[in-house]
């Protein structure tokens, strides 16, 4: 079973490593100029646009650093992400709304939640691999949305979790710019993390369990137990991204545990670039940006767009933005050492 | 009793369903090693061209049931031309997020030019009645869709089975690597099948018109209850998914019947039932072990 990151189209070519080489490769002083720059963004985006815009990039960010962590990392695709952002969502809320704690602690139990949720889904997941993995947590991830939907008396149904308020120590955040600012951290922290797995020994195993299964089993790595810590992991992350989207929109719907959330989590990832951790967070910006400039201009049929682009992307731009662009900066910095 | 003949009856008519779903995604997969997300949407294409045919153009249920199979299939053998063939030497992975995009693209079409309300078809008026089995009575047109159903999955079981193409097939299923080098050409069959494939979507679609309400959702939900059949069945196996999903339209109207007082179980029974099986045989209940991984 080959990953998906190493296609046999792609091996053809000059390696190209995954982001985690790419990091590994380029020289310090690119590294910690790409960072500065990546801060700097952060730090000014709710100036340059719609702050409740900024939000969601934050949150989706979140959401597809998760997925990627399985996909680019650990070579598995789960497409039943929404299972563990909805359910972070829908915890959050109901923490935010009735125990009336700081928004960070009610986040941090929706994100628990997600990842005690991960458990049994993840350990029957790895029990497959490749395309049956991904329709396994799609199948699981709908039947967590059946069990929402059934369950009136607490999601509210469809009407949704209605008004989950932004309690923090008594700090007015209902300027979107104001809590933009306060969630930074948050986010910052998650995507610290996920990239930290992914430099530790843990990760680099993750690693080659994706590329090479057999062997990894062979010396002795217990694959089914790395993977389900990873789904798990992965799921802890989503989940923070999801109840922090609970919060910034104060309001739940099913939506966020419907398979179109899951599908345009992997398509975010894809857009991004597979295997590089931060292509997701670009492509979160892109995907939300572009999905609110739709709204915006009153276009009604945002899955013509968002379906166009998955089939774009996937025919012609398999690596990805970030991907891509290391590619680029790789062979330009390989020409000129020549 | 009669409540329960009638409930089992009820299982084997949406079973039907699922087995003519199953069936296709699995021929597809032997064939391609491609799990078709857009057979949902197929499946609501038949369901709406039929619906259009009837509306627009006085074309009767007998007609569609021919036109829009043969239709779909011809534009399943065209995108796979266009597209699916462009990655079939990539991981699988990649085949299932482009027709996760063509179904989104297909749903959004539906819905930008008829709305998102559901529009009501007519039973085709020589199966309006009920066929009276003695003890109880059951509508005719559900008699006919269960024995069409098991008809079609017989005939492809025959031609599978019985026929030098339904050979080739199986043999370029299994070990496409031997068959090539007997001198057969696998490639040619690629597309064919898929065509196929997608033509008892179409088929199944037009079926579920005139009993369920057709709007440009109805495959959006369904197609995920398919993967857990051909998830429970073993996508290998061909058998396997047309069993599994006879059994799980069962599973589900005893669910609903007898379990009415526990929605959320008799909702996700499907998944419940895919859970038992990947802990008690992870390949499927008729799948073969893949390579340990």
């Amino acid at each position: 079973m080959t990953s998906i990151v190493d296609t046999p189209a792609d091996a053809a070519r000059p390696a190209v490593p995954s982001g985690l080489v790419t990091v590994a490769r380029a020289p310090g002083w690119v590294r910690y100029a790409l960072l500065a720059v990546g801060l700097a963004v952060a730090l000014w985006l709710p100036n340059g646009l719609y702050a409740a815009v900024a939000v969601d990039i934050l949150c989706w960010a979140l959401f597809a650093v998760a997925v990627d962590l399985l996909l680019g990392f650990t070579g598995l695709m789960s497409f039943g992400h929404a299972a563990f952002w909805g359910t972070s969502a829908y915890v959050t809320g109901l923490v935010a709304i009735h125990a009336g704690l700081p928004f960070p602690v009610a986040v941090l139990a929706g994100a628990l939640a997600a990842a005690v949720l991960a458990v049994p889904i993840g350990y029957l997941a790895v029990k497959r691999t490749g395309i049956y993995f991904a329709m396994v947590t799609l199948a699981f991830a709908q039947m967590v949305y059946y069990v929402a939907n059934e369950w009136r008396s607490v999601t509210r149904g469809e009407n949704g979790l209605q008004g989950v308020p932004r309690e923090l120590f008594g700090l007015d955040l209902t300027d979107d710019y104001y809590f933009y600012y306060a969630i930074l951290p948050i986010v910052l922290l998650g995507l610290a993390a996920a990239w930290r797995i992914v430099q530790s020994p843990f990760g680099r195993v993750l690693v080659g369990i994706r590329d090479n299964p057999a062997r990894a089993r062979a010396l002795g790595y217990p694959v089914h137990r790395y993977k389900l810590t990873a789904f798990v992991l992965s799921g802890f992350i989503a989940g923070l991204g999801g109840g922090l989207f609970a919060v910034g929109h104060r309001f739940v719907s099913l939506d966020v545990l419907h398979w179109t959330t899951s599908g345009k989590a992997v398509i975010v990832v894809v857009l991004g670039g597979i295997g590089t951790l931060w292509g997701g967070v670009l492509g979160a910006g892109v995907v939300v940006l572009l999905e609110d400039w739709l709204s915006f201009s009153g276009f009604e049929a945002i899955g013509l767009v968002t379906g166009g682009i998955f089939v774009l992307v996937v025919l012609l731009f398999r690596r990805g933005i970030w991907g891509s662009a290391a590619a680029l900066a790789l062979r330009r910095m390989a020409a000129r050492r020549r | 009793m009669t409540g329960f003949l009638q409930n089992t009856f009820n299982g084997l008519v949406s079973g039907a369903f699922y087995a003519l779903l199953a069936l296709g995604l699995a021929v597809i997969f032997g064939m391609l090693r491609v799990v078709n997300f857009a057979h949902g949407a197929f499946y609501m294409l038949g369901a709406f061209g039929a619906y259009v045919l009837l509306t627009e153009a006085g074309v009767p249920f007998w007609a569609a049931l021919v036109i829009m199979p043969v239709g779909l299939g011809l534009l399943g053998m065209a995108l796979e031309r266009a597209f699916i063939h462009r990655l079939t030497r990539l991981d699988p992975l990649y085949n299932f997020l482009l027709t996760f995009g063509l179904t989104l693209i297909l749903q959004d079409l539906v819905k930008l030019r008829y709305g998102v309300q559901s529009s009501p078809y007519a039973t085709p008026s020589a199966l309006s009645g009920t066929v009276d089995f003695g003890i109880f009575d059951f509508p005719a047109y559900r008699v006919f869709i269960l024995g069409f159903a098991l008809a079609v999955c017989v005939g492809v079981w025959w031609v599978l089975t019985r026929t030098r193409i339904g050979m080739v097939v199986r043999a370029a299923t299994e070990r496409p690597e031997l068959t090539r080098a007997f001198g057969i050409d696998v490639g040619r069959w690629v597309t064919p099948v898929f065509g196929f494939g997608i033509g008892l979507a179409g088929l199944a679609g037009v079926l579920a018109a005139p009993m369920r309400a057709v709007n440009p959702l109805m495959g959006a939900d369904l197609i995920i209850v398919v993967f857990a059949v051909v998830v429970i069945g073993g996508l290998g196996s061909i058998f396997g998914s047309v069993a599994a999903g006879f059994g799980i339209g069962l599973v589900q109207a005893w669910g609903e019947a007898y379990l009415s007082a526990f929605p959320i179980v008799s909702q996700t029974i499907v998944f419940i039932v895919m859970a038992v099986v990947l802990l008690w045989r992870p390949a499927g209940l008729f799948g073969r072990e893949e390579a340990p991984a």
